[in-house]
């Protein structure tokens, strides 16, 4: 199998389900180049170095001028989907460093150390909630009635998104997974450029929604994330609010959408492995590990591509040349041999567990302590009061976005639903 | 029976009823007995040390201890499994006696083994003077015993603390001064601080930082005398250029002395500089014959270091303690060719003034510096280190993130400078000159002779140096 055949295969949505087979037909380079210039990097000694190497851009207005030279292929308009001012994720120090300290400071330690922990009981109380919801049913789609609701509650909360708002935004931000983006072979079919078309028009009915929200905490500061980044008082002085819309639709996006994708994820996995449930139900406290593995297996943002070389650079006997884009497949590499022994086996105790489901480097997820006390909660919550719960189909339907993965719908039947 | 086999029952029989003695009972010492049972070491093991205490983690204590946050007796280091030893703690040991091996303690008592670890450490050298080493209110520190009295002297509110010396600790001390809003002085020999670790051009930013954050820094000036009061509390320090200050607290901070004091007379390569060992971990003799049965690990080891040159280095880091005790552990119950060796690619971190320091490699190994990341005015940057065309240490000011991939630059011996970084670089990246000091001027070594004609008899021995 050629590399560009590996490639349009791993990207291809009826592959959704299981894109690690053609990961390892592309890992036997594991720097290789898949057509149109694209590297792909599915190694993990490879993909650590590059995550680390600052010959690396993020800089996607990069990626548009090297397009822009190269008739062949089209800018991406999918990641101006995001503002036209980048956000993190999307740009280099020392303006992503800037953003992020403006950020962070209203987000984590050490200036807020207590807005993260202050979640815990709201997150609890709906876990409870929506389980307590199913009682009296013998099936329940984890996906919509369980993993959903939990991150779309607290990301709401934090950010200063209205809840009441969650209907329309959750409709744009669907067209806009599915229909931007897209590195498979449907995008340049009838449908994936009508998805495409979708997915931009709501991208910017998106942005304009933000625009409008955060227009109002101009006026009218608020004690929200999103209105203290804007009035920021820290030394780095407000963030422009072209830089606050490009980042709350990056926090919205990815706060709640690889959530839900890893909630559904650990519950899949746990419920594929015979014994796993069990396992977990007797010993509690493997659950953070076990999240972290299916983390590994499952990476929730498959890749981003945002990123760049900025110089010829060797890496694993292949040369990138100057200005390709070059994609760092976090679920690819966390499944390499030559660093995880027996890697497409779940191991609730695998030892020295340093995979890339948070990526890796300066643009290591901002979000993971949060994430991680969602999927914590909803995990434990799940497990300790399903009674022998049982997937209905193997695997589930999953959704169309090859970044952000995760299944459509999870069913799963169960006995009975346990007293809190 | 073959050999193979006869080798096998000896690890076999080792394992089951061999006796180990640790001397040292800090971060090497409990990291090196948790892995030799991870390692399948069922004999008897026993963990001397002269603390009273069960082994605590020190870089705190200049930090969060002396910030009044962390208590100083809450900083025990955490187990990571049971080591079922004999713990003899708060007595020290005072000597090894190599052909009936055996430790002896302070108080007389004598432990066998039949494999010995090293890792007694480093102690804080103490003020020169005896006399005004004696006056309340003059510390050092390097124990929790230390850092709980000097935090108690901080609380108290003193007018003006000095310290003495300007290398990670000073510097750490002088920074958590200002953030506990006290005067402080930092006085330092060289023409700035950190300037042993990381040279003069890296040096002069650290000066900077401590101007702007209020600490009088002076440089180039040492501290001649202290002066107590009728209470024989000091109250005054004399500079070498005639000023004089007051005082209420002084705080000497001029670098440690390895605890080999207790090995004099074993025949083993201790000296100034530690015990000598291969990269396996096992010491030297004085002649420079490696021992099979007694293993060094943390401050006190001093190995040869592939990436150096084969240099013979000491690194007083944490992670080369408990990684170096990892490997020792593994080789005492270990034998040809089942030996691994100690390869630490040097790392560290300083927390000082709101900027998180860390390193990698081995800086004053270089003779060049180019800054290659970041922006020295905002205090944010990266800076390498080279020596003859390579690349042999790296320093982040508040740009920790990089670190590893100029650890990897390190390990592969990579060209120096470093290619140019797609961005955030300073205009200018052409390396200067690192403005390490010369060699120290040396010290009254010790000396080892060789004596003996025929080859049988020629042997090496150690003149401890005369006081």
């Amino acid at each position: 199998m050629t590399p560009e055949t590996a490639w349009a295969e791993a990207m291809k949505f009826e592959n959704r389900p299981n894109p690690y087979r053609f990961f390892d037909e592309l890992r036997k380079t594991p720097v290789v180049h898949v057509g149109n210039g694209v590297y792909v990097v599915t190694g993990y000694r490879e993909l650590m170095t590059l995550a680390h190497d600052p010959r690396i851009s993020s800089d996607t207005r990069r990626l548009k001028a090297w397009a822009a030279g190269k008739a062949e292929s089209e800018p991406d308009p999918s990641l101006e989907a995001y503002g036209e001012h980048g956000s993190i994720i999307q740009s280099d120090p020392p303006d992503h460093d800037r953003m992020r300290r403006q950020a962070m400071r209203y987000f984590g330690p050490p200036h807020t150390p207590d807005l993260i922990p202050s979640m815990e009981p709201a997150i609890q109380r709906l876990c409870n909630e929506l389980l307590d919801k199913a009682k009296g049913k013998t099936r329940i789609d984890i996906v919509d009635e369980y993993a959903y609701p939990v991150p779309v509650m607290v990301i709401c909360k934090i950010l200063g998104v209205p809840l009441k708002d969650e209907p329309q935004f959750h409709a744009w931000i669907y067209d806009f997974m599915a229909g931007l983006m897209d590195m498979g072979p449907e995008a340049a079919t009838e449908e994936g450029k009508a998805r495409k078309e979708k997915g931009q028009a709501s991208a910017a009915a998106l942005k304009q929604y933000l625009t409008d929200l955060i227009k109002g905490y101009i006026k009218e500061p608020a004690d929200t994330l999103l209105s203290r980044m804007v009035h920021c008082d820290g030394p780095d002085g407000p963030m422009t609010p072209g830089e606050t819309v490009a980042n709350a639709a990056l926090l919205l996006v990815a706060g709640h959408d690889s959530t839900v994708n890893t909630i559904s994820h650990c519950v899949l996995t746990v419920l594929r492995n015979p014994g796993s449930f069990e396992l977990l139900r007797r010993r509690p406290e493997l659950i953070p590990g076990a999240i972290e593995e299916v983390l590994r297996l499952q990476s929730a943002v498959q890749f981003f591509p945002s990123r760049s070389a900025t110089a010829d650079i060797e890496i694993g006997g292949t040369v990138i040349p100057k200005g390709s884009p070059v994609l760092l497949m976090y679920g690819a590499a966390n499944r390499d041999p030559l660093r995880f022994p027996n890697p497409n086996e779940f191991d609730p105790e695998r030892p020295d567990n340093q995979h890339f489901g948070w990526g890796s480097g300066i643009h290591t997820c901002f979000g993971g302590p949060l994430a991680r006390l969602e999927v914590n909660l909803a995990l434990e919550t799940f497990i300790r009061r399903v009674e022998n719960p049982r997937l209905v189909v193997d695997p589930p339907e999953y959704r169309r976005s090859n970044v952000f993965r995760g299944p459509r719908h999870l069913f799963v039947d169960f006995d009975g639903i346990r007293e809190q | 029976m073959s050999t193979a086999t006869l080798v096998s029952d000896v690890v076999t029989s080792f394992k089951s009823s061999g006796r180990i003695v640790i001397v040292g009972a800090s971060l090497a010492g409990l990291r090196g007995a948790e892995a030799l049972r991870n390692a399948g070491f069922n004999g008897k093991l026993t963990i001397i040390g002269d603390e009273p205490h069960e082994p605590y983690d020190r870089p705190p204590l200049s930090k969060q201890v002396l910030k009044g946050w962390v208590p100083a007796n809450h900083t025990t280091l955490p187990r990571a499994r049971e080591v079922d030893a004999e713990w003899r703690l708060g007595v020290a040991a005072t000597g090894l006696d190599r052909k009936t091996k055996t430790v002896r303690l302070a108080n007389g008592d004598e432990v066998p083994y039949d494999r010995l670890l090293i890792a007694t450490g480093v102690r804080s050298r103490p003020w020169f003077n005896k006399v005004e080493a004696a006056l309340e209110g003059v510390f050092t520190i390097r124990t929790s015993d230390d850092a709980g009295r000097l935090q108690a002297a901080l609380a108290a509110k003193p007018r003006r603390v000095l310290i003495v010396g300007a290398g990670f600790i000073g510097s750490e001390m002088a920074s958590v001064c200002r953030e506990l809003g006290l005067e402080v002085t930092v006085a330092e020999r060289a023409d700035a601080p950190l300037v042993g670790a990381l040279g003069g051009v890296i040096g002069k930013i650290a000066a900077e930082m401590q101007r702007d954050h209020g600490v009088d820094l002076r440089l180039g000036v040492s501290v001649e005398a202290l002066e107590g009061d009728a209470a024989g509390h000091v109250r005054r320090a004399r500079l070498s250029d005639k000023v004089t200050i007051d005082v209420d607290v002084v705080v000497a901070s001029l670098g440690s002395i390895r605890n080999i004091e207790w090995l004099e007379g074993a025949g083993l390569a201790a000296g100034f500089w530690g015990v000598a060992c291969d990269a396996g971990c096992r010491a030297f003799d004085v002649s420079g014959v490696v021992t099979d049965s007694i293993f060094v690990a943390g401050d006190i080891a001093r190995a040869p270091h592939v990436l150096y040159e084969y240099q013979f280095l000491s690194l007083e880091h944490w992670d080369n303690a408990v990684f170096g005790a990892a490997v020792a552990a593994h080789n005492m119950v270990s034998l040809e060719p089942d030996r691994r060796p100690h390869l630490p690619l040097p790392a560290f971190w300083s927390g000082q003034f709101g900027v998180n320091i860390k390193g990698v490699g081995v800086q004053s190994f270089g003779d060049e510096v180019v800054i290659a990341q970041g922006s020295v005015k905002e205090r944010r940057f990266a800076a390498v280190y080279g020596k003859r065309g390579r690349i042999v240490g790296a320093v982040t000011f508040n740009h920790g993130k990089w670190l590893q991939y100029y650890g990897a630059l390190i390990e592969r011996s990579a060209s120096f400078p470093p290619p140019p970084p797609g961005y955030d670089h300073p205009a200018d990246m052409k390396p200067v000159p690192a403005e390490f000091p010369d060699p120290r001027t040396p010290t009254a070594l010790p000396t080892v002779v060789l004596t003996g004609h025929d080859p049988t008899d020629r042997a090496a021995e150690f003149q401890p140096r005369r006081r």
